[in-house]
């Protein structure tokens, strides 16, 4: 069978109408398949460096860039919190939108070697929140991240902590809304957050 | 936008230059040796390098000395299951033509009982054991708490 010019092209028409039919029924789909159920709001009830007990309702209208860690780790938290200063640097305008919170996993050791001057040293915005035990671990459960303290004789003190190191980003209403894996660059982040705010 | 060009390029000019020094030692080549400035010397401090393995023989890093930390320790930082921890690393191999990089997030050489507080701009000897080639010394220069690494021409 041979096709004339003309039916190649109404053919050619119809498999084009066909996919972009697909793509609009398809899309809309993924989408709203992305977007959770219900609001995850974590939560904290935790005191700052000066003892001031901060919770999210504070910080309504922000955003949140949220980072648990702790001070006595020179290799995987100066990363994340030089990334943070970057983009706190870098919205300019912008910045006072945007929050960052160091939540401390280790909070007694941190408030003993000082939780002020060590966000301090990353960037003036940053916020540190060194709680007792319990909140610590509240706070590290809503947020569903896991911390852990190890036994290590050859550490200062004799232990040191293993946690989750990603970076959460929660919205001006408290919704979570992504999280930033360990490791991503400033510029990531920032291109992420700027058309959010 | 215009800010965030302007301290890219601010990043590419301010170059340090001990911490693009290169040492030899056999087949070895040794270079990036860099740390992270500290806020007094009561927590940890950290040490990076870079090593090239010219030869035909498998090295490995056995061990680190410095008179800048009491009780320095080669550490692997891995990330499982999205949970960060740091194991001793009791040898961190430097496969013959290859290159190895203790870098943030990875290998490390864990500065733990500084003696003192380790400055932006101050710069101190770390001495590096290996298992065949021997020992050698090389200076460390520290970078910024915010660095991510020395920003050397060569660097690649
Ligand atoms: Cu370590």
């Amino acid at each position: 069978m041979r096709l004339t010019r003309l039916q190649k092209i109404l053919w050619a028409a119809a498999g084009l109408a066909t996919l972009a039919y697909g793509l609009l029924v398809l899309l809309p789909n993924r989408a709203s398949e992305a977007v959770p159920q219900a609001a995850f709001r974590p939560t904290f009830t935790l005191p700052d460096a000066e003892g001031r007990v901060r919770t999210p309702a504070e910080f309504a209208g922000q955003h949140l860039l949220v980072f648990f860690g702790f001070t006595n780790c020179p290799d995987v938290c100066p990363t994340t919190l030089s990334e943070v200063a970057q983009v706190m640097d870098d919205l300019g305008d912008d910045a006072a939108l945007v929050q960052p919170l160091f939540i401390s996993i280790d909070p007694e050791r941190d408030r003993r070697l000082g939780l002020a001057e060590f966000t301090a040293a990353f960037h003036p915005s940053i916020i540190g929140l060194a709680g007792d035990e319990a909140q610590t671990r509240a706070a590290a459960d809503s947020f569903r991240i896991f911390y852990a303290r190890e036994g290590d004789a050859a550490a200062p003190d004799g232990y040191t902590m293993s946690h989750s190191p990603a970076l959460y980003l929660i919205g001006p209403e408290g919704d979570w809304l992504r999280q930033f894996t360990y490791g991503t660059p400033a510029t990531d982040i920032l291109a992420d957050l700027q058309p959010r705010l | 936008m215009k800010s965030l060009i302007l301290s890219a390029l601010l990043t590419l000019f301010a170059a340090p230059v001990l911490a693009c020094e290169t040492f030899t030692l056999g087949d070895l080549n040794i270079e990036h040796a860099w740390s992270r400035a500290t806020i007094g010397a009561d927590r940890p401090g950290v040490f990076y390098v870079e090593i090239t393995n010219n030869g035909s023989t498998d090295d490995a890093l056995i061990g680190i000395a410095t008179p800048a930390a009491g009780m320095p320790m080669l550490h692997e930082t891995v990330v499982t299951d999205g949970i960060a921890s740091m194991p001793h690393a009791m040898s961190i191999p430097v496969p013959a033509g290859q290159t190895v990089e203790l870098a943030p997030g990875g290998y490390h050489g864990m500065l733990m009982g500084l003696t003192t507080t380790l400055a932006e701009g101050d710069s101190f000897p770390v001495t590096l054991s290996f298992q065949n080639a021997g020992e050698v010394v090389v200076n460390v220069e520290v970078l910024s708490l915010r660095a991510e690494g020395p920003d050397c021409d060569d660097a690649n």
